[in-house]
């Protein structure tokens, strides 16, 4: 063939290799990058004038409330600490003393204050817990005893009566522990069971398991947190026989783990739907069972490709464990909001709330960055 | 091997046919695929089925080893009919390996992982030794070297050959491959079939699935030429290819030949 298209190929074949490899400097760099994404038009470079100046003012404006004009520590008076220092720079200077006068009660709430460093160690173990899991190379079989143990130091810890440690009711643990509490067991629990009713939900041979998790799901999502809330610690007991009787956090626990696997068995659902149906075929064809296909082949890649919905799903319901406040649980939320509601205090809530925000951010930032961090291992592991 | 010593050597062992097909019938809804399919494949037979797309070529040999199944008739592989019965299942699925179009392999996993997979969990082999032996197959398929890289690191052609080595890693008694190179780029064609040649000189008994007409022509014993779900002609290649009966199989052939 002699069409013109072949010889324009055959001609360009014998074009020497281009030799510039690199891009020439105008075009990379931060100055370039700015220069065409910031500075283009007159309209661009207005606008980004514009921007920088509302930014610089805004947090100049926050550092000088927040450090330079901020109140420290407070005098002790005669009938505890004196707040007037702090009431006359109102909404010029933040007044972090009361940080330092009730950060105790607000990490632990009504937990006796000689005791408090009981609660103290339970949440470095949870925080210790959550990094030893969050390791690759601690992935084995014995993780799971590593949490038996942990989980069950914690409830020693938390109760006490035993090793010369005073008991403890649960009706006056609050605080941090609490919203840890409820957040770790919470999603321990409802991660396994939403594996199971998302397996469940797409079952083809057992029509009946498909449609009792077809009911769990819809049922429990289709009712607010708060409802099942309210059953759990007000219904609840009414259908038990007398004298039997759960434990009001315990039961907040179970109400939260059914509606959290609700939620997530809708997450692995979909991871499940995403991968093709040539990957199971492929493990028929093997003569691997249903399990061994589903727990070596199916589940590991469903749940990679879920992971920042998944993680979307704990981050929320780790803020949602606050409201269990409804039910008389007072978890960190509620004792900051406690903290603020006495007259010494009154007026100082933005403080209280800055410092909480910080403590959730802390939390649910380091699960974001962790899952992307896991992410990018996978897609890395899989040469793409 | 000549043809007539290799079809003296099967029709010895007609006793008992590696796979045997006896009025198969199946519908998808209303849609009729599989028509009164009769055919019998005697142990160590090559057999190639061809015909074009939508024949029902893909969904019997599927039902060969119930990826699909069929709604009437019976088939019979190895001596074991083919039911509900799960033992059943088991006995059949662990002999006889496939090969699917687009590979299937396990993309979490690295290639010696995607081989000896099958041989720990459904044969209880030794870790080790199912590495040795995968090893083997990789090295059969001229790919040991990728062992350790995953299935995303891997051209087409290559992914197919540890495809191949994966089924084998079961020691299956009998292999079926369903369009194994029409996945594939043209350049990559031709390992994938050289490996299947291989394979078909160890006297494994194959099915085949393909529209690679000098593959049949090299290995196949027989070629079955399918269309609209019914068997209408088969034979040796030879005689099938330069003197069809049917229309069918002219037609097929005519369109098959101006492709290439």
């Amino acid at each position: 063939m002699n069409t013109p298209a072949s010889a324009t190929v055959s001609a360009t074949q014998n074009l020497p290799a281009p030799t510039r490899e690199r891009p020439p400097a105008d075009v990379v760099g931060p100055w370039a990058w700015a220069r065409n994404n910031l500075f283009a038009t007159w309209w661009s470079t207005a606008i980004t004038l514009v921007l920088i100046y509302a930014i610089l003012r805004a947090s100049l404006g926050f550092v000088e409330w927040a450090v330079v004009n901020a109140i420290w520590t407070v005098p002790q008076g005669a009938s505890g600490p004196d707040t007037s220092s702090c009431r006359a720079i109102k909404g010029i200077g933040a007044c972090w003393a009361v940080i330092g006068e009730k950060y105790r009660f607000i990490l632990f709430g009504r937990f006796p204050f000689d005791e408090q460093w009981r609660p103290a160690i339970c949440v470095a173990l949870f925080i210790g817990l959550y990094i030893v899991s969050a390791m690759r190379r601690f992935w084995r079989k014995e993780l799971v005893l590593i949490w038996v143990v942990v989980l069950a130091a914690i409830g020693v810890l938390m109760w006490g009566g035993v090793f010369g440690m005073p008991y403890v009711g649960q009706d006056v643990w609050g605080g941090l522990p609490i919203t840890l509490i409820l957040s770790t067991f919470g999603l321990a629990f409802a991660f396994p069971i939403a594996v199971l009713v998302a397996l469940g939900r797409r079952s083809t041979k057992l029509p009946a398991v498909k449609l009792l998790c077809v009911l769990y799901v819809e049922l429990i999502r289709g009712v607010p947190l708060i409802s099942l809330l309210f059953m759990a610690s007000v219904m609840f007991p009414l259908f038990m026989p007398d004298g039997v009787n759960f434990d009001k956090l315990l039961r907040a626990q179970v109400a939260f783990i059914l509606f959290a696997a609700a939620y997530l068995a809708e997450v692995v659902r979909a991871g499940l739907q995403a991968l093709p149906k040539g990957q199971m075929e492929a493990g028929d064809a093997l003569g691997l069972s249903y399990w061994q296909k589903t727990g070596m082949i199916i589940l590991p890649q469903a749940l990679r490709l879920v992971i920042p919905p998944l993680v979307n799903t704990f981050i929320a319901f780790f803020k949602d464990t606050s409201l269990v406040l409804i039910i008389g649980i007072f978890d960190v939320l509620t004792t900051g909001k406690i903290a603020v509601s006495e007259p010494t205090w009154q007026g100082f809530s933005t403080e209280v709330y800055l410092f909480l925000a910080v403590i959730y951010f802390a939390f649910c930032f380091a699960m974001s960055r962790y899952s992307s961090g896991l992410e990018r291992e996978f897609s890395r592991s899989r040469g793409r | 091997m000549s043809q007539t010593a290799h079809l003296a050597s099967a029709a010895a062992m007609d006793a008992e046919p590696a796979i045997l097909l006896d009025k198969v019938n199946k519908w998808y809804g209303a849609m009729h695929v599989l028509r009164d399919v009769s055919m019998s494949v005697a142990q160590k037979e090559r057999v190639v089925v061809c015909g074009p797309s939508g024949s029902g070529k893909s969904t019997m040999i599927r039902c060969i080893n119930r990826l699909e199944s069929h709604q009437q008739g019976s088939i019979v592989v190895d001596g074991t009919e083919l039911t509900d019965d799960l033992r059943a299942l088991d006995t059949i699925r662990r002999e006889v390996g496939m090969v699917f179009q687009s590979f299937n392999l396990f993309p979490h996993l690295t290639i010696l992982e995607n081989c000896t997979l099958a041989p720990i969990w459904v044969r209880k082999m030794p870790k080790a030794e199912a590495e040795e032996l995968a090893m083997d197959y990789l090295k059969r398929v001229k790919i040991p070297e990728q062992a350790k890289k995953y299935p995303g690191q891997l051209s087409g052609g290559q992914q197919q050959r540890v495809a191949i080595a994966r089924a084998l890693c079961m020691k299956p008694r009998i292999m079926l491959f369903d369009e194994p190179t029409s996945a594939l780029d043209p350049e990559m064609i031709k390992e994938v079939l050289d490996t299947m040649i291989g394979l078909a000189e160890t006297g494994m008994t194959m099915v085949c699935v393909t529209h690679e007409m000098g593959f049949a022509r090299q290995v196949a014993d027989r070629v079955v030429f399918m269309d609209r779900g019914e068997i209408v002609e088969q034979g040796p290649p030879i005689g099938l290819f330069e003197n069809p009966q049917t229309d069918r199989l002219k037609l097929f052939l005519s369109q098959i030949l101006r492709g290439h």
